[in-house]
């Protein structure tokens, strides 16, 4: 490294520094609070020590409580403005969010059949070539898409039109403008998709919808935001719950980051490659993981009804996220055309995200300590957990891959493909799958009529992820390796992988079983089918409703 | 955190501060690149052609990037010498890639000249090289029964061919084909200083 490289770095650093300085300084004057008042903001008086799993049946709760050293909500003394608040609350968002769950899952079905398919294609290459809109090149990018643009963007927005009212104690203003925005959205995904299958494409990764269409996710997305701005600034809580500013700044980057990378007639050459890498990775780290996070940080202390353990841990977690995620973007061009400072700068903060990451993992896991068992007894909890869980191993485990050493070894393999699935699945899926148990029952004022299903779903995924991930990191290290090696063909490093490509397929088809069990669970009891039973996660009925 | 203002400004000035590092100084920087001195820009046909591997998304299996030797074994595998900024001024939307399920294309034109090799390998590939694992594009082919006067035929081994007729090439085919034929940079760069390791570098992809 020369010495612009090195300066360069330094200045990075220095602006880190101010920015936290700035913080501190925020902080002295009162601006922002760190005290432990602002943990408990998501519980009513005299809820902490009561547990609230509306996925699980009574039993369940009752045996969730003992886990979790609480009691069940029946034995809660909220006061009755309180628990009508939050019933306000919960029921605000109902169509909005209805809307944007039930797309996000027709997506995710969708999407895991396109991505099973593509998997295959993989290893049967003769398979499926009679037509373009069926060639890997094209069925690969609509999985990509539909997955993310689908259904982990519009999951998580669903989850926030509906977690956002909760969090500051209001009804959702304006929901009619997410409606619209559900809508135009959808337009866009069709159009987008339909564009991709007949080959008209921007032709960049993650960036693959014609920049006309993008126009759709433009409009469709604020107007998403709008009810969310007009919510938070309504807002009945004297602090703002961590959740809340994961949220609410995902609402504020995205815009940014999806406006500057499609922009049409500005990027040029390797320039476009480092915009490229500079907002995929970004849709990553600052629209799906606060999404993630935020699910994590709302739902694990509301199910067990326990504060998070340190409020000031997740101030800062949240703004070293901020800083170091947004500067991560060109370590997928280690080794390419690009200025070695760009790279180096990508690579500091790639290392630097472990302290982020060690702020959140600490403040979940130690809010979960002694109380794993509780996972046995709720749906919920078992998604949001193992999503944290995997939250923490795929970023430690980013941080290693982007040091230059490995990364020879991973850098143009499918070890950054289950990298990839690790986080957006292990981390961003399963916290959304558990959120969604949570919030649909909250919704639809109703029981999931199949606890077996849920069961099963969960097992899908997770077995279907585990096998995924195991596969692709095996074979491609393998192939890595293999590349390395200047005395082996390249042909060497294709076929290694074969057996791992096939294993990969596997996991896809379990993940994929588990989206039509749970697609199948979501609309049957949306739609009122199934065995009603004695739903014990019902929001507490009050006494003067109950004798009227 | 209690300040809606501090939330918003704060997290939006973050992006926008880690933005001019991440996209503004590149962008600067990148601006005055110049083009290669050996650089052609694509003719129009070629052109085209790169607008059908951009559509049939060839980017998700192919780089087009070799690296340095000390990095990836690049340049002894004959994928040429690391690519500068230069070599890809006239390149929108950028296809370097990040996955060698396939190999680097850089040079694929120096390394296989042969429009006649491209073509089989199009239209199925396991009938130039066994066991390859890139899907048949049979799509971008027509099955004749006769060869008319603008046609260009593909010559294929007997167990790949149809059994009657003959296979022609498509528009899109040929286009694409003249622009994989035409990926060659192994002039030497301005930007790498020249040296005679860089002129070995290129005689491998050359061979």
């Amino acid at each position: 490294m020369n010495a612009a490289v090195l300066s360069l770095v330094l200045f990075t650093f220095l602006v880190g520094m101010a920015g936290l300085l700035v913080l501190l300084w925020s902080i002295t004057r009162n601006r922002v609070t760190w005290q432990k008042t602002g943990a408990t903001v998501i519980f009513d008086a005299g809820e902490i020590g009561t547990v609230e799993e509306p996925a699980g049946s009574a039993s369940d709760v009752a045996a969730l409580a003992e886990s979790a050293h609480g009691r069940t909500a029946s034995d809660g003394d909220r006061s009755a403005d309180d628990i009508l608040a939050r019933r306000e609350a919960d029921r605000s968002s109902r169509t909005p969010a209805l809307a944007f769950l039930g797309s996000a899952i027709v997506w995710l079905v969708i999407g895991s059949l396109y991505g099973v398919v593509s998997s295959l294609k993989m290893t049967f290459p003769d398979w499926l070539t009679g037509s373009a809109p069926l060639t890997f090149g094209r069925v690969r990018p609509i999985h990509l898409n539909a997955v993310i643009y689908g259904f982990a963007s519009m999951g998580g927005i669903a989850v926030a039109l509906w977690l956002m009212p909760r969090l500051v104690r209001t009804p959702l203003r304006g929901g009619r403008f997410a409606i619209a925005g559900v809508v135009v959205w959808n337009i866009g995904m069709v159009a987008g998709l339909l564009a991709l299958a007949f080959g008209w494409t921007d032709g960049v990764e993650w960036l693959e919808f014609p920049w006309q269409i993008d126009a759709l996710f433009v409009i469709g997305g604020a107007l998403a935001g709008v009810p969310l701005l007009l919510t938070l600034r309504a807002k009945k809580v004297a602090h703002l719950y961590v959740s809340a500013w994961y949220l609410g700044a995902a609402f504020c980057w995205f815009p940014i980051l999806f406006f500057v990378a499609n922009f049409p007639g500005v990027h040029f050459g390797v320039e476009h490659a480092t915009i490229n890498w500079w907002y995929a990775h970004n849709v990553l780290g600052l629209w799906l993981t606060p999404m993630g996070l935020a699910i994590a940080y709302y739902f694990i202390p509301k199910v067990l009804g326990r504060p998070i353990y340190s409020y000031g841990l997740s101030l800062i977690g949240f703004w070293s996220l901020a800083l170091f995620y947004s500067q991560v973007g060109a370590h997928h061009l280690i080794g390419g055309p690009v200025p070695t400072w760009l790279i180096g700068v990508s690579i500091v903060h790639s290392v630097m995200m472990a302290i982020p990451v060690l702020a959140v993992a600490i403040n979940h896991h130690v809010t979960m300590r002694g109380r794993f068992g509780t996972l046995k007894h709720s749906p919920t909890l078992r998604f949001v957990v193992v999503g944290a869980l995997m939250y923490t191993a795929t970023s430690f485990e980013g941080c290693l891959e982007s040091i230059r050493a490995l990364n020879r070894i991973t850098h143009f393999t499918h070890f950054t493909v289950g990298h990839a699935h690790m986080g957006l699945y292990g981390f961003v899926s399963m916290e959304l799958f558990g959120a969604v148990y949570f919030m649909l029952p909250r919704l639809v004022d109703r029981e999931w009529p199949y606890p077996k299903l849920i069961r099963a779903h969960f097992w899908l995924a997770l077995g279907g992820l585990i096998v995924y991930v195991g596969a692709l990191s095996i074979g491609g290290i393998l192939q890595g390796l293999a590349l390395l090696d200047k005395a082996r063909p390249f042909l060497d490093s294709v076929h290694v992988t074969v057996p791992y490509l096939h294993a990969r397929s596997v996991g896809g088809v379990l993940m994929t079983l588990g989206h039509f069990v749970f697609a199948y669970h979501a609309w049957a009891m949306t739609t009122g089918r199934g065995p009603v039973r004695t739903f014990a996660g019902r929001t507490p009925t009050l006494a003067k409703e109950v004798a009227s | 955190m209690n300040r809606l203002s501090v939330l918003i400004f704060g997290s939006v000035g973050v992006l926008l501060v880690t933005a001019m590092i991440l996209v503004v100084m590149p962008y600067v920087q990148f601006m005055v690149v110049e083009p290669e001195e050996g650089l052609a820009p694509y003719t129009v046909e070629q052109a085209r052609g790169r607008d059908v591997y951009v559509s049939l998304g060839c980017v998700y299996c192919h780089t087009q990037q070799p690296t340095d030797r000390v990095f990836a074994p690049d340049s002894e595998r004959g994928w040429g010498r690391p690519s500068t900024p230069g070599d890809y001024v006239y390149d929108y939307p950028h296809q370097l890639g990040t996955m060698r399920t396939g190999p680097d294309l850089f040079n694929i034109g120096a390394r296989q000249p042969s429009a006649g090799w491209h073509y089989a390998h199009l239209y199925n590939p396991r009938a130039v090289v066994p066991g390859s694992l890139m899907p048949a594009f049979p799509f971008l082919f027509e099955v004749k029964r006769e060869l008319g006067p603008d046609d260009v035929k593909v010559d294929l081994p007997p167990e790949f061919a149809p059994k009657e007729g003959v296979v022609v090439a498509k528009p899109d085919a040929v286009a694409l084909i003249a622009y994989l034929v035409g990926l060659d940079h192994t002039y030497p760069s301005q930007y790498l200083k020249y040296t005679s390791e860089q002129a070995n570098l290129n005689n491998g992809a050359a061979q």
